[in-house]
């Protein structure tokens, strides 16, 4: 396939990765700063969401007011911001008009659906009476081009980019979630399990979509260090930076296979790979959370830079 | 505008208003149905075409950057007799074209025999001083043409126009065919319809039946569609037919020249391309041969097409037999090549470079319709009866500065199809692009083509630019 058809479904499965993981925190930031009484506390929720998707710097440059309905407006709708959701649907979508002919009818709707429904959805400022909606439908619009693809992609090299972008997007978004929330998982002189504690870290697996999974395995029972092996080392959790790895493995072994060669991005995915396997959370605590997460976050922007190289995405 | 004072042929009713036999099952299907079933079908058409994505954009208008060419339920038929008559024409004028691309690039025996004058090519910005001495591989220039023709009587069919350079809207062809068997599948038990399907199939193999002397016969030459890319107003056209062929669906940044071939850029490395179906124009092509500035093209690519190494499709430079002073002469460049007389007449041109046309032209300015000889899809033209006093003048003084830039036509009345209105059917004037697909092979016409229908009532202006609409076009079956 073409280089630049490579380069194009990467990109869009990424863009719709990253819409949903956006939708994903704006909906936790909404259920905290309800469950915050004054307006201050609010602002610092609705800040943090901003922290998380990278966007607190350029928002701040725009408005002083950390309200609501302003910051998710402006996640979702801005015209100013060139990382709200409506232009990553957008950008999905024009990359995926770009390979077309690499895609599936059925692929190609669910992509263009999407942007046609949210477009609509979101010509008008979204109130928090219909948020939900909104999220729902972002969140939806991921699931339908995962399913197409699933359901209707030869197992060749198209979809082996496609996912290749998902997982990488997937564990570049994990591993910033939990840098930022980090040190509500260090183990702290005023930590006794308190209530406080229990909603942030219920916030944290809510914003990977982990709440509910990890409550099934550990019986309702959190505790920081069982979260974050489980956010980072759990091979079952398809958020998980193992779990993405093993994908990342996985599809990348594919395209070695249908090309008869592996390249530098197989080193660079293997030796990662190889480092998630002999690490322990201990031994993630020992070195410190925040230096393992820079650490594998640069890894991860490597490895994209090498698949981008390796396989000539572009000129 | 309507043209005034003369009948036009409906090709749905006859004069007394009973239906014709052809359109006879099809007319009493559509009296059983529930109107306002039917109207909401009207809508269910348009959000199936933009979920598949069948739009064209408009240049500069950002607001509405993707359009959709209105698409009217009501199909235009036409008899295996007709269609007869027409292969015959279309086949004839095509061939015609070939040889007369083939003989401007040489030795321009045409000139010679004093048939076409001179100054026809000389004057000319689509004659290309590049393709001289130059014989495409297979001898083939125009792979793909469409004929546009139009229709004034019971058997009269005129070509209108030829499209020999980079004729579009086949995706409309069958789109409005898959989009009418989706929506009312029990008509085609009814009416016997010759598919067009297979037009994509049709087109493949023959662009790899064009393949060039350095494609060296192990395995199928590889097809490549060459677009300007997704703001390209086609650009739905040139990936829907990629995709359809499974041909790759290139830009210029996807090429260069490797090894004395154009070469597209895989996951894997450049990979040699033998036949490429390009939709960017001559000028685009190759910045080391034409517009210096583009990006669009591939540098040395006019290199590798002249020492056998690619075949491009159309040829370069078979954007002369578009120009409308060249088609004036297109009944004598059909008895020249063929020996034949044109099955299809023109339509009668008076060319304004010559001084009594001119005069004619002038004293019947508001009876005829004027155009520029390089101009299309509707823009530059005069439309005598419906325009105003002060139009008129302000044409007339174009006219007499730059004679040689216009012909001109009698206001034809053009045949009508009725479309589907909420006051229900109204006969509005239409023409008719079929496809026809050129190889060493032969000369293949998809049987149907694309019906352009004017939607303002008595209008004649069928382009989609200017407010037109397509309709889906059914030949019978014989």
């Amino acid at each position: 396939m073409l280089g630049r058809a490579a380069n194009g479904v990467y990109w869009m499965s990424r863009y719709l990765e990253r819409a949903e993981n956006t939708a994903r925190l704006i909906d936790v930031g909404f259920h905290l700063a309800l469950t915050r009484s004054d307006k201050h506390a609010q602002d610092e929720e609705w800040k943090s969401v901003l922290t998380t998707t990278g966007q607190v710097d350029d928002y701040a440059a725009r408005h002083t007011d950390f309200g609501g309905p302003q910051v998710f407006n402006y996640l979702l709708r801005d015209k100013d911001n060139p990382a709200s959701v409506l232009r990553m649907m957008e950008n999905a979508r024009t990359n995926a008009r770009m390979v077309r002919t690499s895609l599936t009818n059925s692929v190609w709707e669910a992509t263009n659906e999407g942007w046609m429904n949210l477009s609509e959805l979101l010509a008008r400022p979204v109130r928090e009476a219909n948020l939900g909606e909104v999220l729902t439908a972002i969140r939806r619009q991921g699931t339908l081009v995962r399913g197409a693809l699933e359901g209707t992609m030869l197992r060749n090299e198209v979809f082996n980019f496609a996912r290749i972008g998902t997982f990488i997007e997937r564990a570049d978004s994990t591993a910033r979630i939990l840098d930022v929330k980090y040190y509500v998982l260090l183990p702290s002189v005023a930590w006794v399990g308190s209530s406080l504690d229990n909603v942030q870290w219920d916030t944290l697996l809510r914003s990977v979509a982990g709440n509910r999974a990890y409550s099934w395995l550990n019986a309702g029972a959190m505790d920081p260090r069982g979260i974050a092996r489980f956010l980072i080392l759990d091979g079952q959790f398809p958020r998980s930076l193992v779990f993405c790895y093993e994908k990342l493995r996985s599809n990348l072994g594919g395209l070695a296979k249908e090309y008869g060669e592996e390249t530098s991005a197989h080193a660079i995915m293997r030796d990662t790979g190889e480092m998630l396997q002999r690490t322990t959370i201990e031994g993630i605590f020992e070195t410190g959370l925040h230096e393992f997460l820079q650490d594998f976050i640069g890894r991860t922007s490597q490895l994209g830079n090498a698949i981008a190289a390796d396989y000539r995405f572009i000129e | 505008m309507s043209a005034a004072g003369k009948t036009n042929f409906d090709e749905m009713l006859e004069t007394d208003g009973s239906v014709r036999p052809a359109y006879a099952d099809l007319s009493q299907w559509y009296e059983s149905q529930d109107k306002t079933w039917f109207n909401r079908q009207q809508a269910e058409a348009e959000r199936f075409f933009r979920r598949i994505g069948i739009t064209f954009n408009v240049y500069g208008d950002e607001a509405a950057e993707e359009r959709l060419i209105p698409f009217d339920l009501i199909p235009r038929i036409i008899t295996a007799r007709e269609w007869r008559k027409l292969t015959r024409g279309i086949e004839q004028r095509v061939r015609a074209l070939n040889a007369f691309l083939q003989d401007l690039y040489h030795r321009q025996e045409i000139v010679r025999s004093g048939r076409l004058p001179i100054s026809a090519l000389r004057d000319n910005v689509a004659y290309l001083p590049q393709m001289i001495g130059m014989t495409p591989p297979g001898g083939v220039y125009t792979h793909i043409v469409g004929i546009d023709l139009v229709r004034t009587g019971p058997d009269e069919f005129m070509v209108l126009e030829d499209n020999a350079r980079t004729p579009s809207g086949v995706s409309y062809m069958l789109e409005n065919r898959e989009t009418m068997m989706a929506m009312f599948p029990e008509l085609f038990t009814k009416v016997p319809v010759r598919p067009v399907s297979d037009y994509p199939r049709r087109l493949a193999r023959s662009l790899r039946a064009c393949a060039p002397p350095a494609f060296k016969g192990s395995g199928r030459p590889t097809v490549a569609v060459l677009t300007p890319g997704i703001y390209n107003s086609a650009y739905f056209e040139h990936a829907f037919l990629a995709d359809q062929m499974g041909a790759e669906l290139v830009e210029g940044s996807d090429l260069r020249v490797v090894d004395g071939r154009v070469a597209m850029r895989t996951t894997t490395g450049y990979k040699a391309i033998d036949v490429i179906y390009r939709r960017v124009d001559d000028d685009y092509l190759d910045p080391l041969s034409f517009q210096p500035d583009s990006v669009l093209g591939v540098a040395g690519i006019m290199d590798v097409y002249r020492s056998g190494g690619i075949t491009i499709a159309n040829a370069p430079g078979t954007g002369i037999a578009d120009d409308k002073a060249i088609y004036s002469y297109m009944p004598e460049i059909v008895e020249f090549y063929t020996g034949e007389k044109p099955i299809l007449p023109n339509v009668p041109t008076w060319r304004c470079s010559e001084p009594d046309a001119l005069a004619y032209v002038l004293d019947n300015l508001s009876d005829l319709v004027v155009k520029e000889v390089h101009g299309s899809g509707g823009y530059g033209m005069l439309i005598g009866p419906t325009s105003s006093k002060k139009e008129l003048a302000a044409f007339e003084a174009k006219l007499r500065a730059k004679p040689h830039n216009y012909i001109a036509q009698p206001t034809l009345s053009l045949s009508t199809v009725p479309i589907f209105t909420k006051a229900g059917l109204s006969p509005r004037h239409v023409d008719l692009r079929p496809y026809v697909l050129v190889s060493p092979d032969g000369i293949d016409i998809t049987p149907g083509g694309l019906t352009r229908v004017a939607l303002k009532k008595g209008s004649l202006v069928v382009n989609s630019s200017q407010g037109g609409g397509t309709k889906d076009t059914w030949v019978l079956d014989e």
